[in-house]
């Protein structure tokens, strides 16, 4: 099979060096990686070329870069499946990290994060006799999160984490739940309190990309959705983004639809009287198109039957 | 065949426009809807943050609505819609077990959801179904003399396992295929995957402003004379907050300027609208020199 690479290449020790893309073309078996092809290129055509790899086998967690793109285990991609007819398979480092060479990223802010949400057990009480037992069914759905490689692919895509480094990212924030959620854990409510500032849970914009390319279904961002909720049920309920979520679903509750404009009241907080003012222009704004959302909504026909449901669902649940 | 038409609590809301346009679209294009009275709000996924099987319930009720309608398939006018009520659908449809319980509590209203509907954005519909020829034929108006920037919105991008890309791929390159249809140079840029921000807007609004300055940034400084987007809320932040954005991010605080078009509005444009009719002067950020260019510079299509 006949594959063209661009490649990225960047070597800082070049004086002037600028980022620039080289393509190669390679014949490869029909079932190559696009690793496969990156260490043919070093080992046949550039030995300068840098790449990162270990296990080749999905496991080390070494190899993710953007094809095409999207963040990925270069080990894990098969050329076949991004090279569309014959398109050249476009290969970049990971992004929101620095470049070292080529392909390779410096990984720092990665590892500082999860140094930051404490990673390791925090038990309380007397240490018993043997292990802490956690029960079998108390564990399970923590596999999910505990499958993290440390790849850092859903740290290059994050788009919170573009526009914000203070952002805690979702590798550490999912590493995070894994003992928020964990039942012999003591530290539960502080660590919740924690993620509940500047930086944390709230801070996630929900686009989803974390979840789109994590190679191992950790699904950070449902991770961290789970860790508002837990927030909320905590008592931490003063933040502009807990107030978002009640007021929606106040809102939808009562109307059947969404409110905007009790929305923007409701979380930026009634008594926030600087935050209120701010809105003022933008609204005045809509105000002057014709267009400000009738601060007392919309409400649909069937609005009881939309209460009824929320209550069966809500009883149901906790 | 007839759709059952969702057309969201944002363009009966904060984008009117968005909802005048697609009604004026539709009708040229002889796609005939029934618009869902009964309907509530997907969620648009905060309600899911709260608690997940209560937004696939309201969701799942509005599948049985449409079912009991005998309706086939729900037109959607905006990206969130979409993928939250995809994914609702993608939920019940793999986990039996899961849609009785969700059934169960829809079933005092006399609803019953038996998996028979289809969720689709109009851009879908237009790419996989009408057919961008079949859509050429109502254009009146080349727009060669214009450069767009598509901006999808998250929800009809990811999670890809709900949103049936590896059957329909021309769904994910679906706006290009319609800027392209419609004569325009399309703009293309990484940013029209990522967020607009508006999720974070009333939580972290440095951020978010950030999010709106790069993407609308991004695109003005590669040429583009407008942005157009298949998702309101995503328009929302994108016009509503451009301005502020650029005051706080760009050099200088100098403005953008990019008006941002909801999808049907582009066609539209194409089909010899004018601005009033497509609500064009309801935007903040203002579209007068670009309604100025089209009747200008837009050629006339010959048939
Ligand atoms: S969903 Fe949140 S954490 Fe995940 S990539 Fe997007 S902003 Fe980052
Ligand atoms: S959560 Fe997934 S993408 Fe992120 S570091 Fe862990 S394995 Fe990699
Ligand atoms: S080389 Fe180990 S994960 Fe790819």
């Amino acid at each position: 099979m006949q594959a063209t690479v661009r490649v990225r290449r960047f070597n800082p020790e070049q004086p002037g060096a600028q980022p620039r893309f080289e393509e190669f073309a390679l014949e490869v078996p029909q079932n190559t990686t696009v690793l496969d092809a990156l260490i043919k290129i070093r080992e046949d055509t550039d030995g300068t070329f840098g790449v990162r790899c270990s296990c080749r086998a999905s496991i080390c967690g070494s190899c993710a870069m953007r094809v095409n793109g999207q963040a990925k285990l270069a080990c894990k991609t098969k050329i076949i499946d991004v090279a569309s007819n014959g398109q050249p398979v476009i290969v970049e480092p990971m992004g929101n990290m620095p470049v070292i060479k080529d392909l390779i990223t410096d990984m720092t802010i990665f590892w500082d994060k999860v140094r930051q949400v404490e990673p390791y057990l925090q038990p309380e009480g007397p240490e018993p006799q043997g292990e802490y037992i956690a029960s079998n069914e108390s564990m399970n759905h923590l596999v999910g999160v505990m499958n993290c490689i440390m790849c850092g692919a859903c740290v290059s895509d994050c788009t919170s984490l573009a526009v914000d480094k203070n952002f805690i990212a979702p590798a550490a924030l999912a590493k995070a739940y894994r003992f928020v959620a964990d039942p012999r854990d003591g530290a539960k409510k502080r660590r919740l309190g924690m993620l509940n500032e500047y930086g944390g849970v709230w801070d996630c914009t929900r686009c989803m990309y974390c979840i789109e390319v994590c190679p191992k279904g950790v699904a950070p961002m449902d991770r961290i959705m789970k860790m508002r909720d837990l927030a909320m049920q905590h008592g931490y309920n003063n933040t502009a983004g807990a107030r978002h979520t009640e007021s929606f679903a106040r809102s939808v509750k009562s109307d059947g639809l969404l409110n905007e404009t009790r929305l923007a009241i409701d979380s930026t907080g009634l008594l926030n009287i600087p935050g209120q003012l701010a809105q003022v222009p933008i609204g005045i704004k809509t105000l002057m198109k014709g267009k400000l959302p009738n601060p007392l909504g919309h409400k649909i026909p069937a609005r009881k039957r939309i209460k009824k449901v929320f209550e069966k669902v809500e009883d149901g649940k906790r | 065949m007839k759709y059952a038409w969702w057309p969201g609590c944002v363009a009966r809301g904060g984008t009117p426009e968005l909802y005048t346009s697609t009604v004026a679209v539709l009708k040229r294009l002889g796609i005939e809807v029934e618009e869902m009275h009964d309907f509530s709000c997907t969620g648009a996924g905060v309600l899911q943050e709260r608690n997940l099987k209560l937004g696939d319930a309201l969701n799942i009720r509005n599948f049985a609505i449409a079912e009991k309608m005998g309706l086939k398939e729900i037109m959607t006018i905006c990206s969130t819609c979409q993928g939250v009520m995809g994914q609702a659908h993608w939920r019940v449809m793999r986990d039996p077990e899961y849609l009785r319980e969700i059934n169960a509590t829809i079933a005092e209203e006399g609803l019953e959801y038996m998996g028979g509907v289809v969720v689709k954005h109009l851009v879908w519909i237009l790419v996989e179904e009408y057919g961008v020829e079949e859509l050429k034929k109502h254009f009146t108006r080349n727009l060669s003399c214009l450069r767009v920037a598509p901006f999808y919105g998250c929800y009809i991008l990811r999670p890809t396992n709900s949103l049936g890309f590896e059957k329909a791929p021309a769904r994910e390159t679906s706006l290009e295929a319609v800027i392209a249809a419609t004569g325009a140079e399309v703009v293309d840029f990484r940013g029209k995957k990522a967020c607009c921000g508006l999720p974070i807007l009333l939580i972290n609004q440095e951020n978010s402003l950030k999010m709106v300055a790069q993407h609308t940034g991004t695109a003005k400084d590669l040429g583009a004379d407008a942005m157009v987007t298949p998702c309101p809320l995503c328009h929302l932040n994108l016009d509503g907050y451009q301005d502020k954005a650029a005051s706080k991010n760009r050099p200088g605080g100098q403005r953008i300027n990019l008006p941002i078009l909801h999808f049907p509005q582009l066609l539209g444009l194409a089909m010899g609208m004018g601005p009033e009719e497509l609500g064009m002067p309801k935007h903040i950020v203002g579209t007068r020199e670009l309604a100025a260019t089209v009747r200008q510079k837009a050629t006339v299509v010959n048939r």
